[in-house]
């Protein structure tokens, strides 16, 4: 693990986290494509993983027992590309060419072409399932290695998704969390008036998951959860983080239109200023 | 050079568009029709019919294997079920289901993948589906259509609906130009149409692949190269007659699609161009590879889906039947 790398406090997380929104901003603006409302929700998230959680080396990106971490809601893989480009797994002048021919930043994640991606993603409902076998190859190699898996709820609609859970509870894949960026909204509309998915937190918890639930975007309850999750031992833990769409930007905020466009110039600024203003 | 500008096409708004207003005219003309999408009615647009008869519209959310089987109970209830979303999540997520519930029983379902290909664009190879026409190519009982301008597409839509049976429809995000006039079009489930004359050599195409096509035979026609264009808008039932017609009257053949080589349209063309007539074929289409994110045009060019790349196979293969 290169040296130079202190995990963060709480008041620095949140430091980072206006960093991680500003790139994605500017990312989705220069791509004039992509998907800022997903990304911002699960930015806080993003954040306290990369910066404070995981044990991963941006020189050795192959590190075999580097800690996993699969955002399988894929489209919002602006917030992966921003945190990996911040923790140093690639140079950020790359984040301008997002979406663009020739980018190793691919519209979805793609575990050939960017460094500190471990499973290519995109198609929901399937990076959980491989988180799924990385906590099961870290059991039968006797890793200490964890395993950080962050789905949508419009994802959790996916069966596959309940069949991973059933599969985390048969092997006490206590080395797996899985957070839910429980946003309300998915492409089309509010998820509970298009396939409802309530009462989330009881089908975790009736799959065998240890569940906690906190404020997405209270970096201290972010940073308790995620420690929290380490120590519950024979189980896995699913944190449902309740979250807003759009998190930072308020004409972006719980708008579904906002899931996969791309602002304008004008728009683009005023994001800017509002997250650099924020608190 | 935008696409259909060389043979002297119209533009015309995207595809998925076209489709969206497809869709409803028939769920207004009829009341069996009922449409299902997996939280993407604003990219399908079928949001046009979600909007206006909420009470034949179902969203299933992110559930597409879920979809295609809700789908298979309501037709086989009586309705007629139009089953959509983007054609990479909806025929990979959903394949058993198509293959059990729908295709083994030939139950009376119509499938729509929407974002076929590899002009969706920026999304990325994850989203492109490239394959759809294999996948679905392995479910015999399926009818496959590849709508190529505005007026094929609504023929299609009105034909589906009408045809007994499975079928699958690709549709697209970008626009493709218009070929047939909108209300004289030639479409009819399983006869190609010719849609240009030409006897030095046949260029069959679909979908996109059509509009290049005829591009191409401009700039054929330029170098003295009379082709002709047949559009290959159903995969299955082949049209036989019409293959086997250009095969016997142009002696040379190039195919054009918007999918793997491997299992697309060209390998059946050749299959058929085998067995009664065998003549020079060269074959334009996505070699054995995934693309990359990038605006329709580039990945166009990028992976050689141009109408440049086909004047070059139809040049060699002129020069291969004058070999002969
Ligand atoms: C299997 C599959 N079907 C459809 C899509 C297209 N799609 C991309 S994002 C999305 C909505 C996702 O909603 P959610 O999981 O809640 O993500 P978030 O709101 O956090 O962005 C859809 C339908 C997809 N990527 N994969």
């Amino acid at each position: 693990m290169s040296s130079d790398f202190k995990p963060m406090s709480v008041p620095e997380l949140k430091e980072m986290a206006k960093i991680i929104r500003t790139d994605i901003i500017e990312m989705i603006h220069e791509a004039q494509s992509g998907h800022p409302g997903g990304s911002l929700s699960a930015a806080d998230i993003v954040t306290a993983l990369y910066f404070r959680m995981l044990r991963v080396d941006p020189e050795n990106p192959g590190w075999p027992d580097r800690d996993r971490f699969i955002l399988s809601k894929g489209h919002a893989c602006p917030v992966w590309y921003a945190a990996l480009a911040e923790r140093g797994f690639f140079d950020k002048a790359h984040l301008r060419t997002l979406r663009k021919l020739g980018s190793i930043l691919q519209g979805h994640a793609d575990m050939k072409k960017t460094p500190g991606v471990d499973m290519t993603v995109g198609s929901l409902g399937q990076g959980i399932c491989a988180g799924v076998g990385m906590a099961l190859s870290g059991k039968l190699r006797g890793k200490d290695y964890h395993v950080w898996v962050v789905v949508g709820d419009g994802e959790c609609q996916e069966g596959s998704v309940w069949e991973a859970a059933m599969a985390g509870n048969k092997w006490h894949l206590d080395n797996l969390t899985v957070i839910v960026d429980k946003n309300g909204i998915q492409n089309d509309w509010f998820v509970a008036e298009e396939m409802p998915v309530d009462p989330l937190n009881d089908k975790w918890r009736a799959f065998g998951w240890h569940v906690l639930e906190i404020d997405g975007h209270d970096m201290a309850q972010i940073v308790e959860a995620l420690e929290t999750a380490l120590t519950i031992k024979g189980k896995p833990t699913c944190v449902i983080a309740h979250t807003v769409k759009g998190k930072g930007v308020s004409f972006m905020e719980n708008v579904p239109a906002w899931h996969g466009k791309a602002p304008t110039t004008e728009q683009a600024e005023i994001a800017l200023k509002e997250i650099k203003e924020a608190a | 050079m935008p696409l259909g500008d060389k043979a002297g096409l119209k533009p015309a708004k995207p595809m998925r568009e076209v489709f969206g207003e497809a869709l409803l005219a028939l769920v207004r003309e009829n009341e069996r029709v009922v449409v299902l999408d997996g939280d993407l009615s604003n990219t399908t647009k079928t949001l046009a019919v979600r909007e206006a008869f909420p009470e034949r519209f179902f969203n299933i959310g992110l559930a597409e294997s879920n979809m295609v089987s809700i789908g298979a109970g309501l037709a086989d209830c009586g309705f007629i079920p139009f089953i959509t979303s983007m054609s990479g999540f909806l025929l990979t997520n959903g394949y058993d289901q198509l293959r059990l519930n729908i295709a083994i029983g030939g139950v009376n379902a119509k499938v729509v993948g929407s974002h076929g290909g590899i002009t969706l664009g920026k999304d990325g190879p994850t989203a492109m589906a490239i394959e759809d026409l294999a996948l679905v190519g392995g479910l015999p009982s399926f009818v496959i259509l590849v709508p190529s301008d505005p007026a094929t597409m609504h023929a299609a839509v009105r034909a589906m609906a009408a045809w007994e049976g499975p079928v699958y429809l690709r549709s697209s995000r970008v626009a493709m130009p218009h070929i047939y006039p909108m209300d004289a079009c030639p479409f009819e489930i399983g006869k190609a149409i010719v849609a240009r004359e030409g006897d030095d050599l046949t260029i069959v195409g679909c979908g996109i692949m059509v509009a290049a096509a005829l591009d191409a035979a401009a700039m054929l026609a330029d170098e003295g190269i009379e082709a002709r264009v047949l559009d290959l808008h159903t995969l299955r039932p082949l049209d036989e007659r019409a293959l086997v017609a250009a095969a016997r009257e142009t002696g040379a053949i190039v195919t054009a699609e918007e999918h793997l080589l491997h299992g697309g349209m060209g390998s059946n063309v050749a299959r058929i161009v085998a067995e009664h007539y065998p003549v020079p074929m060269r074959f334009v289409g996505l070699a054995d590879t995934y693309t990359e994110s990038g605006d329709p045009e580039d990945l166009l060019a990028k992976y050689g889906l141009t109408a440049e790349d086909i004047v070059l196979a139809a040049k060699e293969v002129v020069r291969a039947k004058r070999r002969r």
